[in-house]
Parts: C-alpha cells; structure tokens; sequence
C-alpha cells in the first residue's frame, strides 16, 4: 500500500486571504521577514530548552504559532501550539520534528511568494 | 480616501507587539484602512510613546518581553491621563481567562490572531467613535463646569444628591450694575461682563475656589468642595482681596477712556452645608444650599449697607490668621434669621 500523501504545508486558501488584504506584493515582502524571523525562534527554543527556561520556551513557541497562522502554515502552527501548551519536553526531539515541518512551509512559501 | 467622511478623520494609532511580522502585517492593514500609525517592539516602549505623543488608540499584544500586555493595561489604568485611551488586544494566547483578564483590565475589546481585516476595522471606528463621543463629552464638562467639578464627575460618577460638607461660600456682584446697563449700549455691557467675569474667575481659581453659578452681574463661588481644601476660609478671603485689587486695576484703564468705574461687593460665610448635583438626570448643576450659603447671599447684600466691600461672618472671622485686618461691625438682624448675626468688614487696605 502507499504511504499517504502529506499533507500540504500551507493552506493556500488562507495566503490567498493574506494577498488580498494586504496586496501580493506586501505578502511577498512579509513571507521575506519571516523566513528570516523564523530561523531566530527556532534558534531561541533550543537555547531556551538547554537553559531550562520554560518562560522563554513558551513564548518562542507561541510567536511562531502565531506566524504560523498568518501565512496559512496550519500544521506548523498546530506543532508550535502543542510545544507551547506542552511545558518544556524531556529532550529536543520535538523540535527536531519542528525544524523539518518548518523547512517544508518555508519551501512552499518562497514557491507562493515567488507568484 | 472617497468613501470616507468627515467624522472618519485619520486617527493616530499605535501598535505594540514584539513579532516583527504580526507588527507589519498589523501597520499594513491599518495604513490601508487609512489610519496613521506608530511602533513599538515591547510594552515599555509603548507605554514611553503613549506618555510623549497623543495617540488614539492602541492596538496590544499580550506576550511581549520586558513588559507584557497586561502590565500596559495595569499602568494605563492608573494613569489619568491615559486611562481613556481606547484598547485593542490582538492576541493569540489560549483560552477565555485571557480575555476576561484583559477586559477586566480596561481593554475595550479582544481579536484574536491573525486578525481578521474586516473585524479589525468594525471594531477600531466603533473604539475610535466611542472615543470621539468620550472626548466630546469631557469637552462640554470642561467648558460648562468647573476642572474641579470636571474632576470630580471623573472620579465618583454623576449622581444627584447631596452629601454634608465644611465649606466656606461666597456672593459677590457688580454694585449699581442696573444703572450702568441702561447707561451704555448692550454690547459693551457683554464686553463688560466677560472682562469682569475673566478676572473674577482668575482670582477665585487661584485660591482653590470654584465658580459654580453667574447670574447676570452676580456669581457664586464655593471653597472647600466638591474637592477639600484646607483654611478654605482664609483662601476665600484672599481671593476676594484679589478680586477687588484686580478691580481696582480695571477701573483705571476704565476711567482712562472715559467710562464710569465698578464697584463690586463681596459676602463669605463659612460652615456646614450641603453640597453636591442638584436638577433633573438631563439637566443639573453642582451646587451647595444650607443657612450657611443664604447668610454669605445676605453679607453680600449688606455690603450695599455698611458702605463695605468685603463682609463676613464669625467662623470666616474665625479662621483668619493674623495679618488679615478685620473690623468688627455688631449684630445686624437679617431676613430669615431669628438672632442678629456678626458681621466683620475685611480691610481691603493693601
């Protein structure tokens, strides 16, 4: 039996909502500033899990839900909200498993950006 | 923008929230909605720009380093000057405690993020218009009532009715003000009046007195509510040798171009006395009643008498201190009193 296809990293319903709010143009610019914003709360998580701050952990993680949102990086956003209702885990395999969800929206966003 | 109309003037909006791209997406949609708008990356920021500039409204998130959200709405509710400003929380914390808490703090209202456009503009005129009927309404308390009275109605709400207070009153009006209406054009007498009425008002607001009535030459003016005021006998009498030094001032500039010069005379008693709104829920106005206020009517009306200026009554005489000349002028019988009262004449001597 095939394995199930995955499920699209973006709902593009929801960045077409942001395109017409906020004008193509304008989005492509905001999907620039978050692939740039990202990598630093990606970045702060890690750094906020080895220093055992939980504070730090939890609004890294809520930040990025809510970008997550915004572009329409559904299943990224819904990973951010289980780390950041979810207290600090026993080890970094939740965000191993964040990164590689992470690296698939930024693809498809550079690829909806790029019109 | 055409569809937009004279009471949608561009407001001044400030938002505050440390996720650079919430706050860009945020800026876009407001400039959009053709608002002007301000930054800032955390609460303490923002709370130091709302401090400096005018703003209209504030658009807040909640999770913000160095000071969250809830710490703004904390400070902007013990700041009188910032306690109006209307609130949006754009926020994408979990669960209604959060939204309770931030209502319960003063916010006006709670959009969850991302922020849907649509929403986000009905919700800003609503808070924007709200505004604009608040700021409208301080306006006209401001203009028809007195800062203190103004203050006053801020702090403790509108209510008619009164409570007991320890006050001193005072009457004063413009003597033979009748011959010198019908002695000059009307216009002139209106110039008059707002010149005198300016001085008076001057004189009596720098001693903590607050004017509460004009009737056409006369006024009445309360010390000692609706806020205290401590020795408000000694300040009402310091006002009114203000008030007739600055007479004295006008009627020479007055008899310079030839006009005929004014003569005001000035009553004050002190004591107790009921203060507070009095009139319909439409339609009133802050004011005291008592003897106390009917004897300060009466000294006022005596000064026509005793040939004096300034006249008042035992407690006044009482509270003075010292380098207050008084002299005394014995018992005078007036309507309404069943004994003879005391009645001092202040030295207006400078």
């Amino acid at each position: 039996m095939p394995a199930p296809a995955p499920a699209p990293s973006i709902d593009t319903v929801i960045y077409a909502e942001l395109q017409d709010a906020a004008g193509a143009e304008f989005a492509a610019e905001l999907v620039v500033t978050f692939l740039e914003e990202a990598p630093l709360m990606l970045a702060e998580l890690r750094s906020a899990l080895a220093d055992g701050s939980a504070e730090r952990y939890r609004r890294a993680a809520h930040s990025l839900k809510s970008n997550g949102h915004t572009f329409g990086a559904t299943a990224l956003a819904e990973l951010a909200r289980q780390l950041e209702l979810g207290g600090l885990p026993a080890d970094a395999r939740p965000l191993d498993v964040l990164d590689t969800e992470y690296a698939r929206a930024a693809a498809a966003l550079q690829e909806l950006a790029r019109g | 923008m055409a569809e937009r109309n004279a009471s949608d003037a561009v407001a001044r909006l400030l938002v505050a929230d440390d996720n650079k791209v919430n706050r860009l997406l945020l800026t876009r949609s407001l400039e959009l909605q053709g608002h002007r708008v301000a930054c800032a990356e955390n609460g303490r920021i923002a709370l130091g720009m709302l401090r400096a500039e005018p703003f209209d409204l504030l658009l807040l998130d909640m999770e913000m380093p160095e000071m969250t959200g809830f710490e703004v709405l904390e400070h902007l509710a013990a700041d009188a000057a910032l306690r109006d400003m209307p609130v949006l929380v754009t926020s994408s914390l979990e669960g209604m405690a959060h939204v309770v808490r931030c209502i319960e703090l003063g916010a006006d209202d709670y959009l969850p993020k991302p922020v849907n456009p649509v929403l986000l503009k009905a919700r800003i005129n609503s808070s924007l218009e709200k505004k604009r009927l608040r700021d409208q309404q301080k306006e006209l308390v401001r203009r028809f009532a007195t800062s203190e009275v103004a203050q006053d109605l801020q702090e403790s709400g509108f209510a008619l009715g009164g409570r007991r207070v320890q006050a001193t009153v005072m009457f004063s009006d413009i003597r033979g003000f009748t011959a010198l209406v019908e002695s000059q054009p009307p216009e002139e007498t209106i110039e008059l009046l707002n010149t005198y009425y300016t001085l008076m008002f001057d004189a009596i607001n720098s001693y903590g007195g607050v004017v509460n009535q004009m009737i056409g030459d006369g006024l009445m003016a309360i010390f000692g509510a609706p806020l205290p005021l401590a020795d408000h006998p000694a300040h009402a009498v310091r006002a009114a040798l203000e008030m007739v030094a600055m007479i004295e001032q006008f009627n020479v500039e007055r008899t310079a171009c030839g006009k005929a010069a004014i003569h005001i005379g000035i009553g004050i008693a002190s004591g107790d006395m009921v203060a507070g709104y009095t009139g319909t829920q439409r339609r009133a106005t802050y004011t005291c009643i008592g003897d106390t206020v009917n004897l300060a009517a009466r000294l006022e009306a005596h000064t026509k008498v005793a040939l004096r200026t300034v006249l008042i009554d035992r407690a006044v005489r009482a509270a003075l201190p010292e380098d207050l000349a008084v002299e005394p002028l014995g018992a005078v019988p007036f309507k309404g009193k069943a004994l003879a009262v005391e009645v001092f004449a202040v030295s207006t001597e400078a």
